[in-house]
């Protein structure tokens, strides 16, 4: 019988998962089942570039490399449950797939409020043809409601005013982006967006929805303000996509709780059959501390799907007390934001130091590096231009970490 | 190995530089620069994660 994993979910941690199953000689058969119609795409240009200019698949498809030839992809299929203790995966049309191991690989799904408005007045930006969908209304002298103020909520915002769309961004908070980011930073991004036209009405939420056959027509906020509106896009953040691991004793609290080998955490310990990558899997990054964590971070599911497939293949072996031997896994966070002519890149976890962010270089209206310390210590960096400095904050911050002091004076 | 870099399609992220210092670099304005377009075989764990992080996929590894 030859040894099968099944990869659930079909986007780029799915693909990193199986081609780096090869790389680590997994030569048994890999399935990728996912619930989209297309093979593995990126993501981030859906609220960016690809918004504004070409979007199809073909601009947005990831290369597969040679090593993948031989998957097999069942797309537009979506896995309903999965039973730890058999071993089987039963998707949604009542089929079931037997496995040797298992990747959930599932990601998130955009977040929804529960508005009194139809959901099909509301775009999200989650997928290729919820794109295709947004930038069919983006014309010039649309009018524009973007619920959200976080990352793509400013990208969208950006994207649909270079498009000469009207655009009014809403959000319950005091300043865009001040969770990842805090106030100075958040304050310096709206006056950008500010110069290029667009409104914000902060510390507001949309109070009525108005509409007709078409779509939605109007909405109040609750400070009693109208605005017409042709578009609204809702971007209040992300739901990971783990109900169908439910049933096995997992921790789903916060996506599926990993251990540092991205081993899914079962009643008895880590499952050595089980991996999960990309957005959906909370793990430790000991080079911050030993708390799980998910990181929705678009290197994450490359770094997650190598430990992952390596991990995998030392439980299917059936090396049971493989977790004893791994070396410790330490990825970089690294993120990126392009809005208008700004590229923000961050590194690390700037969210752990959000009580103390110091401004490391530049000047805040150009280029800039801002700091986030935890207890003192460096947690993060989030840059506005600056890019040949990338690599100096990047390893300020893994030479500020505790893990970084302790190896060292662990070393003979 | 040989190193493949679509110039027109690169926008500067700098990641393939943090995965293979050896083979990429920045120069002064930010702009890529690749310094060695037949790497060592020794380097090849490098530079496909350089290949992998780069969100454009600007980067090709050809035997």
């Amino acid at each position: 019988m030859t040894v099968r994993v099944v990869v659930v979910g079909a986007g780029l941690g799915g693909l990193r998962v199986a081609e780096q199953l090869r790389a680590a000689k997994f030569e048994g058969e890999i399935l990728v089942i996912g619930d989209e119609a297309h093979l593995p795409y990126s993501r981030p240009p859906l609220s960016k570039e690809a918004l504004a200019g070409e979007l199809s698949h073909q601009t947005v498809v990831f290369r597969r490399k040679a090593s993948v030839d031989d998957v097999t992809w069942r797309l537009g299929e979506s896995v309903s449950s999965v039973d730890m203790t058999a071993r089987t995966i039963t998707l949604s049309d009542g089929a079931q797939v037997s496995y040797d191991g298992v990747v959930g690989a599932t990601g998130v799904s955009a977040r929804r409020l529960p508005l009194d408005a139809p959901a099909d007045w509301r775009h999200v930006i989650r997928t290729l043809d919820d794109a295709s969908r947004l930038q069919a209304e983006l014309a010039q002298g649309r009018s524009v409601v973007v619920i959200g103020a976080g990352f793509i909520g400013c990208e969208v915002a950006a994207t649909a005013r270079l498009k000469g769309c009207s655009v009014h961004v809403v959000d319950p908070m005091p300043v865009p982006l001040i969770r990842p980011l805090g106030v100075e930073l958040g304050r310096e991004l709206q006056r950008r967006h500010e110069e290029q036209g667009v409104r914000f009405h902060l510390g507001r939420t949309i109070a009525v929805f108005e509409g007709d056959a078409d779509g939605p027509t109007r909405v109040t906020l609750d400070d009693g303000n109208e605005i017409a509106v042709d578009v609204v896009v809702e971007a209040v953040g992300s739901a990971p996509n783990v109900a169908w691991l439910d049933g096995n004793g997992l921790d789903l609290s916060d996506g599926v709780r990993c251990d540092s080998g991205l081993r899914m955490m079962g009643a008895d310990g880590p499952i050595a059959t089980a991996v999960a990558v990309g957005d959906i899997a909370r793990f430790p990054n000991v080079l911050f501390d030993d708390v799980p964590r998910r990181v929705e971070h678009w290197n994450i599911p490359t770094e997650t799907g190598k430990r992952a497939a390596r991990v995998l293949v030392q439980g299917l072996s059936g090396g049971a007390d493989a977790g004893a031997e791994l070396a410790p896994f330490t990825p970089m966070p690294a993120f990126w934001s392009d809005q208008y002519e700004l590229r923000l890149q961050s590194f690390g976890l700037p969210g752990l130091g959000g009580d103390d962010i110091r401004p490391l270089e530049g000047e805040l209206s150009d280029e800039v590096v801002m700091g986030y310390h935890r207890d003192g210590v460096l947690v993060g960096v989030v840059m506005l231009g600056l890019s040949r400095r990338y690599s100096h904050y990047r390893d300020l911050i893994i030479a500020a970490s505790p893990f970084t002091a302790d190896a060292a004076s662990a070393a003979p | 190995m040989k190193v493949v870099v679509d110039l027109a399609v690169c926008q500067d992220h700098a990641q393939c530089c943090l995965a293979a210092p050896e083979v990429f670099e920045q120069d002064a304005s930010g702009k890529l620069v690749v310094l060695v377009d037949h790497p060592a075989e020794g380097l090849r764990d490098k530079v496909e994660e350089a290949a992998d992080v780069c969100p454009l996929q600007a980067i090709t590894v050809q035997d």
